[in-house]
C-alpha cells in the first residue's frame, strides 16, 4: 500500500467531473480530501491524500493527466527555518490538526504524520519562515 | 526593608542572590515567603512579544554639499522628515512603497541591527544653507551617528486573550482568528512578564535600567495608554491591559536575537521586542508579587470582531495547556509571544547582574498615575 499527498488544480472544464468517484470506483484508491477550494463551474484546487496499490496510484495520476488536471506531489509536509524561528506559536493558532504545537519546552514542534498540508501556517507565521516542500 | 543601594552593594561584592521570575516560584515553595525574602535580592523578568509602538531615531550625519532632508526613504520605507536636517524616526509599522506589507519599518530596524547596508533616498527643496536636493546612498549602523530605539508603548501589563464570534476568519494583530470561536490567541510571558511581577509599579519608574533588545536600555516615560486604575485579581495582577512603558536604548548594542521584524497576515508589520526588567526585592511584598504563578494570572477574553461582549476569564496555565473549555466546547489556544526567548532574556539579565555588568537603579520618579484613558470622539469641524 502506497500513499501520496497531492495538490490538484483544475479549470472550469473539470470541476463538474466526479473525480473522487472515479478514483474510488475505477482505480480502487482510498481518498481523503484534506482541503478543497472549488468554485463550481469555474476552477478549483484540492489537497488530497490517496492510498492504494502503487500501480493503481500510477493509473490515477495518468487519469489526472488525461483530464488535464494539474497535480503537484507533496513529498514532504511543511518545513520551517528552525534557526530563524522565534518559537512564538502564532502558527499553531491556525493548524487544524495540531501537527504544529508548542511543547512543554516552549519550543515549536511538528508532527509530520498529522500535517494535512493545508498551508494555513505559511501565512500565519509572522516571520514568514514556513514553506511547503514539493 | 532592603534598599536598592544595599542590593547594589551586594551585587558589587558578588554576594547578591539573583534568580528569574520562574526560579523564585520554586524558592518560595521550598522556603516560604519570609525566608525567601531574606534569601533573594533580585528577580529578573523577560518578555518577547509583538510591540507595534516601536521605532528608531537616526542621525545620518551631514553630506557635502549638505541636505535638509524632507522626504526620507530607507529601503523604500518612508521615514519621518519633519525633524532637523539629517534626523529621522523610522516607525516599526510603516510599510514599503514597493513591497507593501511584506517589508516595513520593523524590517529596516532588524536589518540595521544586523549590520546590513540600507538604501537611503532623501529629497529636499534645497535652502541657502542646505543646497543639496537629493541624496541616494547606503547607510549602516557603523557609519551613522546616533541610532536609538524609542518605543512609545511596550511591555503591556497583561493583555486580553482574543477570539472571533463571526462566521468568517478575521486577520488581526492578535493573529488569525478562526470563525465561530474557532481558536483563542493570547500574548504574554505570564509569570515571567516584567510588569506582572511588579503589579503596582513599586520598583519600576522613570530611569529604571532595563534589558532592551540585547543591550542596556532605560524606562523613559509611562507608555502611551498607560492605565493603572483597572480591575485586578486579589494578588494585584490586572485582568486587562493596564500599565505600559516607553523605553529607550542604543540599537548599536542590540542583537537580532532579541529584536525581530514580523508580519501579521492581512494586518501589517510589527516588531518583536525583547525586554527584561530586574525587580529589586526591597521587602516581603515584592517577593510575594514576583512569586506569582501562571495559574494565578488571569486575563479576560475579548471578541476581536467587536460584535460580542464576552464575560469570561482564563488563567495562563489554562491558556498554555493548548485547550480551554468555552461555551461548552474545547477551544484550541495559541500564544503569540515567545516564552522561550522571554526565559532567555530573564536568564541573560540574571547573568549580567551576577557578572557585575548591570546595576540596579532607583527610579528618578514614579510613573505618573493616570486615572483614565481618553477615547477619540469624532467631533464636528467648525
Amino acid at each position: 500500500m502506497s500513499k501520496l499527498k497531492l495538490k490538484l488544480t483544475f479549470d472550469k472544464d473539470c470541476v463538474t467531473r466526479p473525480i473522487i468517484y472515479d478514483l474510488v470506483k475505477k482505480y480502487d484508491v482510498m481518498t481523503n480530501i484534506l482541503n478543497a477550494n472549488i468554485e463550481y463551474g469555474n476552477r478549483g484546487n484540492m489537497i488530497l491524500e490517496i492510498k492504494g496499490k502503487e500501480d493503481n496510484l500510477k493509473l490515477a495520476l495518468e487519469y489526472f493527466d488525461s483530464l488535464k488536471v494539474k497535480y503537484e506531489i507533496y513529498a514532504e509536509a511543511i518545513v520551517w527555518d528552525e534557526a530563524r524561528c522565534i518559537n512564538c506559536g502564532s502558527c499553531t493558532a491556525v493548524c487544524p490538526t495540531q501537527a504544529l504545537y508548542m511543547g512543554k519546552d516552549d519550543l515549536l514542534h511538528f508532527d509530520k504524520d498529522k500535517c494535512v498540508v493545508c498551508q494555513l501556517c505559511i501565512n500565519a507565521c509572522p516571520l514568514k519562515i514556513i514553506s511547503v516542500e514539493l | 526593608m532592603k534598599s536598592i543601594a544595599q542590593i547594589n552593594e551586594k551585587i558589587k561584592k558578588g554576594k547578591a542572590v539573583v534568580v528569574t521570575a520562574e526560579e523564585v516560584i520554586d524558592i518560595v515553595k521550598e522556603k516560604g515567603y519570609k525566608q525567601a525574602y531574606e534569601y533573594v535580592d533580585v528577580v529578573t523578568t523577560g518578555t518577547f512579544g509583538p510591540m507595534c509602538s516601536s521605532g528608531v531615531f537616526i542621525n545620518f550625519g551631514h553630506s557635502n554639499p549638505p541636505i535638509r532632508m524632507q522626504s526620507i526613504m530607507l529601503n523604500d520605507v518612508p521615514a519621518y522628515g519633519g525633524l532637523a536636517a539629517v534626523d529621522t524616526y523610522i516607525g516599526a509599522t510603516e510599510v514599503s512603497t514597493k513591497r507593501g506589507m511584506e517589508y516595513g519599518g520593523a524590517h529596516v530596524i532588524e536589518d540595521l541591527i544586523a549590520g546590513k547596508d540600507i538604501k537611503l533616498h532623501a529629497l529636499s527643496n534645497g535652502t541657502d544653507c542646505y543646497p543639496n536636493k537629493e541624496v541616494l546612498t547606503t547607510i549602516n549602523k557603523d557609519n551613522i551617528n546616533q541610532a536609538y530605539m524609542f518605543n512609545p508603548r511596550n511591555a503591556y501589563q497583561n493583555y486580553p486573550a482574543a477570539t472571533n464570534s463571526t462566521n468568517k476568519t478575521i486577520y488581526t494583530y492578535m493573529g488569525t482568528l478562526l470563525p465561530n470561536y474557532g481558536n483563542i490567541t493570547y500574548s504574554t510571558s505570564g509569570e515571567l512578564s516584567p510588569l506582572i511581577n511588579d503589579p503596582y509599579l513599586r520598583t519600576i519608574g522613570l530611569g529604571t535600567r532595563i534589558f532592551l533588545g540585547g543591550g542596556t536600555g532605560y524606562v523613559s516615560w509611562q507608555g502611551t495608554q498607560h492605565k493603572v486604575d483597572v480591575e485586578r485579581s486579589e494578588n494585584g495582577v490586572p485582568l486587562v491591559h493596564s500599565g505600559t512603558l516607553a523605553v529607550i536604548g542604543d540599537i548599536k548594542q542590540m542583537s537580532t536575537k532579541f529584536i525581530r521584524a514580523a508580519v501579521f497576515d492581512k494586518y501589517g508589520v510589527t516588531l518583536f521586542v525583547g525586554i527584561g526588567i530586574p525587580i529589586p526585592i526591597i521587602d516581603e511584598e515584592m517577593l510575594k508579587f514576583t512569586s506569582v504563578k501562571n495559574s494565578e494570572i488571569y486575563t479576560k477574553l475579548v471578541d476581536k470582531s467587536g460584535n460580542v461582549s464576552i464575560d469570561k476569564k482564563f488563567n495562563y496555565a489554562e491558556l498554555r495547556s493548548g485547550t480551554v473549555k468555552f461555551n461548552g466546547k474545547n477551544v484550541h489556544t495559541a500564544p503569540l509571544s515567545s516564552i522561550y526567548i522571554a526565559r532567555n532574556i530573564a536568564t541573560t539579565l540574571k547573568e549580567w547582574i551576577i557578572n557585575k555588568s548591570f546595576e540596579l537603579t532607583q527610579p528618578v520618579a514614579p510613573l505618573p498615575f493616570e486615572p483614565k484613558v481618553n477615547s477619540l470622539d469624532i467631533r464636528e469641524i467648525k
